[in-house]
């Protein structure tokens, strides 16, 4: 055999509980060994990785992807690219395309799209309903047989109850998970960020708590009701944090991630109208992120990208009627590590919130233990990295550390031991 | 991008923009009002131009509708002796932005010099400032909720000239504060310039969540609320407040908040009473009081002119240091 040797790395991995230096040896896409060299064979390549760290490739449970529908905010190609540059070897595409994921042609075209661009690998969320217009149900066995990893209404609401039962119960026939928002459009309609008094300060409609906290109740006693396996996406609030744990106190089996934008900001950032920060979920109190912050340490948290690349005009606009969404994937694990650079989190469980706990969710295993996939991530902590517009794999131009210096720099991303980045 | 005053300010502090009253210096507000009070005295005279924006061409660039204001600034302009241009965009809900940026690229190809914008959507007019070439000076005339600076400065020279003064005075205001650009702009100019105490009165469903937050103090009660004040300041009801659940009707609307001599009691004796028009007699406010001896309303009207002279001629002024402050030496 003819491997590829990692020399001197800082293996950390979080499934395993491993945080060591380390030599570390692939082949035939596989890690053979960690820590000492395998009996037989001989190296073909070595990467000296002294000083940097390796971690298992991060899982994005949640990112838009332009294609179909939106060429002028990029390809699949274009942020699959970014993706893996940011450090993902695997992202879950949300549904809402034009046109949307709710067939199976649309799914295999992503996956298609997605295989040959030969980037992050893309787990498609299929729509849990026909157009995501909330009303009657997608075909979800159909989806999930083409590739389709889970259900998902991207933001869309599931405004009528008994549309979510429903769904919930078909789901839960066929073992097919839901990815499910929590947002009721009647308190959230109109606004366009949270409300609080920086939005009273601004004039701006805001959107309350209770929009996500109303919505999460519902969910949470539909899923105990029906049994289907179900994954919140995007929280933003510390009451759902809290509402979470005591579902998951009570025997229920429910996980959630919150956006990265929402560890990082708050709604102070939207001081100024900077459109950058109009997002959905929106950027709340420092209580909130704080609290988010704590279960992401506690491992109860994973974090998604809600990546959403928009071109220059749909940003170029007042406000309120600016495209929400940020643009995350370019330098998103030199991002993620600036809350180890505040001293918010240790290394490890943020890590795992990027990598083992998605996994876990999605029913894969992404580790560096002997014998598992090599899909990894080799960075180097200590240099830093200004990004340009110009240098953005992403199409789209409203990324958050545009000309602002980041630490630390993704220099290899392996998926199943070819290298992507 | 953060700082408003980064934006409507000059590097030595001088106005560029007037976009919000928020975050100004007492003595540039101040200096807004002695302007104003100069310009009062030219308005009685029988020829009322200035020749300070002769040459000059403002644009009134309105996305929504208002004839009181965009007339009165119009007079402005023309008593500052600018050529003026009225343009109402219909607002297309459909298309975003561009228009905005089209509209905008298409108006700085007339090389105006002032762009006086009313629009929908907080932070429009200082997206616009943010947007345009350097050399054109932008007046906010009411964006969303957001900010009316010139009307609060011209209830802030109704304060002064009719009570001495604004420090120390209780100021109320009363009604739909939530959706009020002008009570935002109010109550910033007020504590910057030292009243005792703002407060707001109304429903809950008419008070922002946090207003505290803005040094404002809420009442629900307009005998407590009206209490020892000096200035009552009522604000318009509009009539799609009842459709979206805010309010069960007009009439408990008058019964709990509409401005009566019966109500007026509870204020001093001395108390003046403002409104920044249009006036909805028997709903926030009845004609008794609204006509009567307190009533300031519509001398507000007639400083609204100066008021505005006063910040298109400042603003001009900011702008032409800088444009002679980049030529070089």
């Amino acid at each position: 055999m003819r491997y590829l040797h990692i020399a001197n790395a800082r293996v950390i991995d979080p499934q395993t509980s491993t945080d060591s230096i380390a030599d570390v040896f692939v082949a035939d896409g596989r890690i053979c060994t960690v820590g000492r060299r395998p009996d037989a064979g001989e190296i073909e390549a070595s990467i000296d990785a002294s000083g940097q760290w390796l971690l298992p490739g991060l899982i994005d449970l949640g990112g838009h992807l332009p294609e179909p529908g939106f060429s002028q905010k990029g390809s699949i190609a274009t942020e699959t690219r970014a993706a893996a540059r940011g450090g993902f070897t695997h992202i879950c595409s949300l549904p809402d395309t034009r046109p949307v994921a709710d067939t199976s042609a649309v799914v295999k075209l992503i996956l298609e799209k997605a295989s040959r661009a030969g980037y992050a690998r893309v787990l498609p969320l299929g729509a849990m309903t026909q157009g995501l217009a909330g009303e009657q149900l997608a075909s979800m066995y159909t989806l999930h047989e083409a590739g389709a990893v889970a259900m998902s209404n991207a933001r869309e609401p599931i405004r009528d109850s008994y549309v979510m039962r429903r769904l919930m119960e078909y789901a839960a026939t066929y073992d097919i998970p839901l990815f499910l928002t929590a947002n009721d459009l009647s308190l959230s309609d109109g606004g366009c960020m949270h409300e609080g008094p920086v939005a009273t300060r601004m004039g701006l409609p805001g959107i309350p708590e209770t929009a996500e906290t109303i919505a999460l109740s519902q969910i949470l006693l539909l899923v105990e009701q029906t049994g289907v396996q179900a994954h919140i996406s995007q929280i933003s609030c510390r009451r759902s944090v809290n509402m979470l744990s005591q579902a998951r106190e009570s025997g229920l089996r429910v996980t959630a991630d919150t956006p990265l934008a929402n560890l990082l900001y708050t709604h102070e950032s939207v001081t100024g109208y900077n459109s950058l920060y109009n997002v959905q979920p929106p950027l709340r109190s420092e209580r909130d992120r704080a609290a988010l912050v704590a279960a992401v340490a506690a491992g109860e948290l994973a974090i998604s990208s809600n990546h959403s690349p928009h071109e220059i005009a749909a940003k170029k606009a007042p406000f309120s009627d600016a495209e929400a969404g940020m643009s995350q994937y370019d330098a998103f694990l030199s991002q993620a590590m600036m809350l180890v650079e505040r001293g918010e989190i240790e290394v490890s469980p943020l890590v795992n919130a990027l990598t083992a706990l998605p996994a876990s969710i999605l029913g894969m295993r992404q580790s560096l233990e002997e014998g598992a996939c090599f899909s990894a991530v080799l960075f180097d902590p200590d240099s830093t990295q200004t990004l340009t517009a110009g240098q953005l794999a992403s199409g789209g131009r409203n990324h958050p550390m545009i000309d602002k210096p980041v630490k630390g720099q993704i220099t290899h991303v392996f998926l199943e031991g070819c290298q992507i980045c | 991008m953060t700082d408003p005053n980064t934006v409507q300010l000059t590097e030595d502090g001088r106005l560029k923009h007037f976009l919000t009253t928020e975050g100004l210096s007492r003595e540039l507000l101040t200096e807004i009002l002695d302007t104003a009070d100069s310009f009062i005295s030219t308005q009685e005279r029988a020829v009322k131009t200035v020749p300070l924006l002769r040459g000059k061409t403002v644009v009134n660039l309105f996305f929504e509708n208002s004839t009181r204001t965009r007339s009165t600034f119009e007079l402005a302009a023309k008593r500052l002796s600018a050529d003026i241009l009225n343009l109402d965009i219909a607002r297309s809900a459909t298309s975003k932005g561009e228009t905005l940026m089209d509209t905008l690229w298409n108006l700085e190809a007339m090389y105006s010099d002032m762009f006086v914008v009313r629009h929908s959507d907080s932070g429009a007019a200082h997206f616009i400032a943010e947007q345009v070439t350097p050399n054109v000076a932008i007046i906010n005339a009411g964006d969303g909720r957001h900010a009316h600076p010139t009307q609060a400065m011209l209830d802030m020279l109704t304060i002064r000239r009719h009570k001495g003064e604004i420090e120390g005075k209780v100021v109320a205001i009363v009604g739909d504060i939530l959706h009020s650009r002008v009570a935002r702009s109010q109550i910033h100019a007020l504590r910057t310039l030292g009243a005792a105490e703002v407060r707001v009165i109304g429903p809950g469903t008419l008070l922002p969540s946090d207003i505290e937050s803005m040094g404002a103090v809420p009442f629900y009660d307009m005998k407590a609320g009206l209490a020892d004040c000096d200035v009552v300041i009522m604000l318009r009801l509009q009539k799609e407040r009842m459709q979206n659940a805010l309010l069960p009707s007009e009439g408990e609307f008058f019964k709990l908040y509409g401005l009566t001599e019966e109500k007026l009691a509870y204020a001093r004796p001395d108390a003046i009473v403002m409104h920044p028009g249009p006036i909805n007699r028997g709903v926030e406010i009845e004609s008794a009081v609204a006509d009567g001896s307190h009533s300031v309303i519509l001398n507000q009207v007639s400083y609204g002119i100066a008021v505005r002279m006063a910040v298109m001629a400042m603003a001009m002024s900011g702008q032409q240091t800088l444009n002679s402050s980049e030529e070089p030496a």
